[in-house]
């Protein structure tokens, strides 16, 4: 067993664990979209960052990549990184704005509003589909193609590919592809509306996807808890 | 054009079907035939079963490939921070202009495929311009127009480099 | 012929260096050295070279006169140069033209030839010999020095300037350990970029478990504006070998690998050539010198990416992947090069090592600081007078390098800035002139040693703008996979761009700077924990120019298109008509000896104009 400090707090981890699966076993709860206890470690979404190290001499690694070492002192919640965090999702959130799971974390992180620029690619590159597809599925139909601002994920020159067979695991795994959430407010808004949002509304929201025409038609994710525990007490009124 | 297999095999036999050499191989096939035609790559990934999206992943990531034919001639402007300094940027657009295609083009006529550099590592003279490996120093706008006469023209120079 | 029979004993070896370094202390020909590195030859020195041998011949005069062709002497500014013994001349900017004046006058007569001489650009006087340029004399040529005296595809050239002697000297009279030994106590650290002590990561790589182990030349130098590692493997490629041949010996390394950039194809030839001869010498191969240690090099091109600079990405590359850097721990002295314990250093470092062994360490270590030892090269490029690869002890000043060395910023502009260690690197102030170079203290001015690119900038050049190059640059070169540094250079690039061109707003600065953190905080290699300092020291240092470009829309340096103007200078335009031959958008009219008029609605700014009139009767503003 590798002892280890997360958090001022002992604790043990087993050989092969990565700082991640060692917080998961104690219950400590660290944001992650690119991981997936399914498939391969990947460390490209940057939002489970911890910080190891003590004093001046501190640096901030990816928890789902990094191996559980003897001695390592962890922090999951200092402000660097908590800091840190609250800017990646706001990033994701730039080029995939309509993203719920995206949106909800980031309401829960505190993050208000989205500064950049929107890009509308409904995609922040986190490898999941390709990684499912390959490891999953064993198909390896689509893959990484370029590099830096221009990396994208593709087939072979963008054609159905041969090796695809329709599984939809890409689509099933993607967090942006599920659940588009475009909420009531301007575009660049995070509302965290829908965060408790009450799950009575899923037929609503699958069929329309909430687009909402005007806004409220159901409600249900821009009315604070206190209303929505009122609609339930009368939900006939509302639906007259 | 470059459909046949048996081409690409080839060069393949050169080196070995062992997964490490799948750089070395494209550079090859890159180097012959000025870009890697989809027939090489399908050869390759059979032949050193690489899956055909991790070939077209490597393919794209590098600068030394591309997945279209270059033209005939290719123009490399340098970016180095040198050069960019003493006015690369310029240069480039004049190419662009003269060209009428962005960096990373190539003319309707294919005669010239207009590439950038990160930096050649000729700081000292620069901006710096190559044309199908000849080296030019110290360009200025002005004499973009005469490097380009000299390969549209078709003129060899025995494929010195050349100040000019 | 330039290979060498097999040699089989660290004796043999020894009488074969002696027999070379006899022929060449014998040869009283007349030398005519010619610079011939990738620049010499773009300035034309081949063709300088056949003009001389036309001559010599011309003059039947082989017997007495050989042309002696080398690779980059490191002043690149006077090449092609050429250096003339014994009568102790310095040519510089020489042209076929001269080779006849060259042979007639100096060879003949022994007189020199004044025009070819070199006149400082400061104070405009000539000097005739090497030793009296400025250029060099503060300078201590360590391991840059040899490019000039040897034919880099020769192997017994090598050998006549005592070639792979530290090698036989490990190998016969030293163990692995001492080895590691000597190197640590010189206090060599990385001359690539992060500056880690070499003699440590030899240790680790050399007690990590492993039947096999690799070593590698770092030679993919991306940093745009650093060429040194080029300089040295196109001038002088066995010195660098036989670093390597030691190196893997001391960490008991059976292969090595150089990978080297495809962007330098002379340096691909040369090294590839030095690996052959090294081979056929039996200095590689089987049971070297008869030692019993066997070691192999295979030269990798690259295929173009900047990431493949950085160790773990570059070991993927070699292993036919794509270039994305591997997660740290494990590190490659532990887990490297397909799974092996692996020892990775750049071209400078290994070049280093065989010197360190010949003169030892102690000797070593009282060159340059306390924490800093040795030489290290510097590419000094940009807005500087003497441009060049310059070769000084750590903890000399900016002030030197640039004033002293570099003879200063041409037409006698100001100097603003010098930006150090490429991409990952900063631009540092005036106030920083006099800050002793060494790995620390650039770090702490919020720059880093990198390689050595040192780019050298004037008023004329806008740091907005050199902000907005690097993070352009980088924005295309991360490998992609990193949120932090794909999305985070991107969006740092859009913010800079946006204020280049007078769309900048409040507020950018302070999100720019957030940005600029969380990137360098939260990226997993070393290209994303170093992308946002280009940012971070123009913010730092060069505030007020970002101030100019938000709120004044104006950029100082007249260089940021979309901000400035073209106008033409009524009192200066002698109406020569040249600046409206050139206009591609016929934006200037004007008859002749009439001063011109440009129309600011035509004018696309290419600068045209500007570079064309001889009277600066154009004003950018």
């Amino acid at each position: 067993m590798i002892k280890m400090l997360i958090n001022n707090l002992e604790v043990q981890a087993e050989e092969g664990y990565t700082i991640l699966d060692t917080c998961k076993f104690y219950g400590l709860e660290i944001p992650t979209i690119c991981h997936n206890d399914g498939l391969s470690n990947y460390g490209a979404c940057r939002l489970c960052l911890v910080e190891i190290g003590e004093g001046t001499n501190t640096k901030m690694v990816s928890s789902c990549t990094y191996p559980a070492q003897e001695g390592l002192v962890v922090h999951t919640d200092t402000r660097r990184v908590l800091e840190t965090r609250k800017m990646m999702i706001e990033l994701m959130l730039s080029t995939a704005p309509g993203s719920k799971i995206l949106q909800d974390m980031a309401a829960k992180m505190g993050v208000k509003q989205q500064r950049f620029e929107l890009r509308n690619e409904e995609c922040m590159y986190c490898g999941l589909c390709v990684r499912i597809c390959a490891e999953q599925m064993d198909a390896r139909a689509i893959g990484f193609q370029n590099r830096g601002y221009q990396r994208k994920i593709s087939t072979p020159f963008d054609v159905k590919s041969k090796e695809c067979r329709l599984c939809g695991a890409c689509m099933y795994i993607c967090p942006a592809c599920q659940l588009r959430c475009q909420g009531p407010d301007a575009e660049t808004a995070i509302c965290s509306g829908c965060l408790d949002m009450d799950p009575t509304c899923v037929d609503v929201y699958d069929e329309l996807q909430c687009w909402m025409y005007d806004a409220g038609e159901c409600g249900t994710c821009i009315r604070k808890p206190s209303e929505v525990a009122d609609d339930i007490e009368e939900p006939k009124e509302k639906n007259a | 054009m470059h459909n046949d297999p048996s081409e690409f095999e080839a060069i393949i036999e050169r080196h070995s079907s062992e997964k490490q050499y799948l750089i070395p191989i494209l550079q090859d096939i890159q180097s012959q035939f000025n870009y890697l035609p989809p027939v090489a790559l399908a050869t390759v990934s059979k032949q050193l079963d690489i899956p055909m999206i991790d070939i077209i992943s490597v393919a794209s990531f590098y600068n030394a490939f591309s997945l279209t034919p270059r033209g005939e001639h290719v123009v490399t402007v340098c970016m180095g921070t040198a050069c960019h300094v003493r006015g690369g940027p310029k240069i480039l657009e004049e190419f662009e202009r003269r060209l009428k295609v962005p960096a990373g083009g190539t003319t309707e006529n294919k005669q010239f495929t207009l590439e950038t550099v990160a930096c050649l590592g000729c700081c000292a003279i620069g901006p710096v311009v190559v044309v199908d490996g000849d080296y030019y120093a110290q360009q200025t706008i002005g004499k973009v127009e005469s490097v380009l006469k000299k390969y549209a023209s078709k003129e060899k120079n025995n494929g010195k480099p050349r100040e000019n | 012929m330039a290979s060498h029979a097999k040699i089989n004993s660290a004796e043999e070896l020894k009488k074969t260096v002696d027999h070379h370094t006899a022929l060449r202390a014998a040869d009283d020909r007349v030398t005519l050295t010619v610079s011939a590195g990738t620049c010499g030859q773009a300035r034309g020195s081949l063709d300088v070279i056949a003009s001389l041998e036309n001559a010599i011949q011309e003059k039947g005069l082989q017997e007495k006169v050989r042309v002696k062709v080398t690779g980059c002497h490191g002043f690149c500014e006077a090449e092609p140069n050429i250096i003339i013994q014994p009568q102790d001349l310095f040519y510089q900017h020489v042209t076929t033209k001269d080779a006849e004046a060259i042979i007639q006058e100096t060879v003949l007569k022994d007189q020199a030839v004044e025009t070819l001489l070199y006149k400082d650009p400061v104070n405009g006087q000539t000097a005739s010999k090497e030793s009296e340029i400025p250029f060099y004399t503060k300078q201590n040529r360590l391991v840059l020095g040899d490019n000039a005296l040897i034919d880099p595809t020769d192997i017994r050239e090598y050998f006549s300037i005592g070639g792979y002697l530290s090698l036989a000297k490990s190998l016969s009279d030293m163990t692995p350990e001492d080895v590691i030994e000597t190197i640590t106590a010189s206090g060599l650290r990385g001359r690539g970029g992060a500056g880690f002590p070499t003699g440590k990561k030899w240790d680790f790589t050399r007690k990590s478990k492993g039947d096999v182990k690799y070593i590698i030349c770092n030679a993919d130098e991306g940093d745009p504006g650093a060429y040194m590692d080029r300089s040295l493997l196109e001038g002088n490629p066995h010195r660098m070998l036989e670093g390597m041949i030691i190196g893997g010996y001391a960490i008991g390394a059976s292969e090595g690998y150089v990978y080297i950039r495809e962007e330098y194809p002379l340096a691909l030839k040369n090294i590839t050539r030095a690996v052959e001869q090294a081979h056929e010498a039996g200095l590689l191969g089987e049971n070297i010198l008869g030692s019993g240690f066997s070691f192999n090099v295979k030269v990798y091109k690259g295929a173009g990416a900047f990431v493949c600079g950085e160790e773990t990405a570059l070991m993927q590359s070699i292993e036919g992947k794509v270039g994305v850097p591997r997660q740290r721990p494990p590190f490659p002295a532990v887990k490297g090069l397909w799974k092996k314990p692996t020892n990775i250093n750049n071209v400078e470092t290994w070049a280093n090592v065989p010197l360190i062994l010949d003169r030892g360490s102690d000797w070593y270590a009282q060159i340059g600081t306390e924490s800093s030892k040795g030489t290290k090269i510097f590419s000094l490029v940009g807005k500087i007078n003497n441009t060049g690869l310059v070769e000084v002890p750590m903890g000399i000043t900016l002030r030197e390098i640039i004033y002293d060395i570099g003879g200063g910023i041409p037409d006698g502009r100001e100097f603003k800035a010098v930006q150090t260690g490429g991409p990952s690197g900063g631009c540092l102030p005036k106030e920083k002139l006099d800050l002793p170079i060494d790995y620390q203290s650039l770090m702490q001015a919020g720059s880093i040693m990198g390689s050595g690119g040192m780019i050298v900038m004037d008023d004329k050049t806008c740091m907005v703008d050199v902000a907005k190059y690097f993070l352009n640059f980088l924005r295309d070169e991360s490998c992609g996979k990193c949120l932090s540094c794909r999305e985070g250079t991107q969006r740092m690039w859009e913010i800079v761009r946006n204020i280049t061109e007078g769309q900048g707003k409040e507020g950018d600065l302070v999100l720019l700077e957030t940005l600029a953190h969380a990137v360098k905080d939260a990226s997993m290699c070393g290209l994303g924990q170093t992308a946002a300092n280009p940012v971070l020291s123009t913010l730092r240092y060069f505030n007020d120019e970002y101030l100019a470009h938000i709120k004044d829309k104006k950029c100082p340096a007249g260089v940021c298109k979309d901000l400035v103007e073209y106008f033409i200078i009524p009192d200066k335009c002698t109406g020569c008509m040249v600046c409206a031959r050139v206009c591609p958008q016929d934006a200037i009219t004007g008859e002749k000896q009439q001063v011109h008029i440009l129309d600011q609605e035509k004018c696309i700014k290419c600068g045209a104009c500007y570079e064309a009139c001889k009277f600066d009767a154009i004003l950018v503003e």
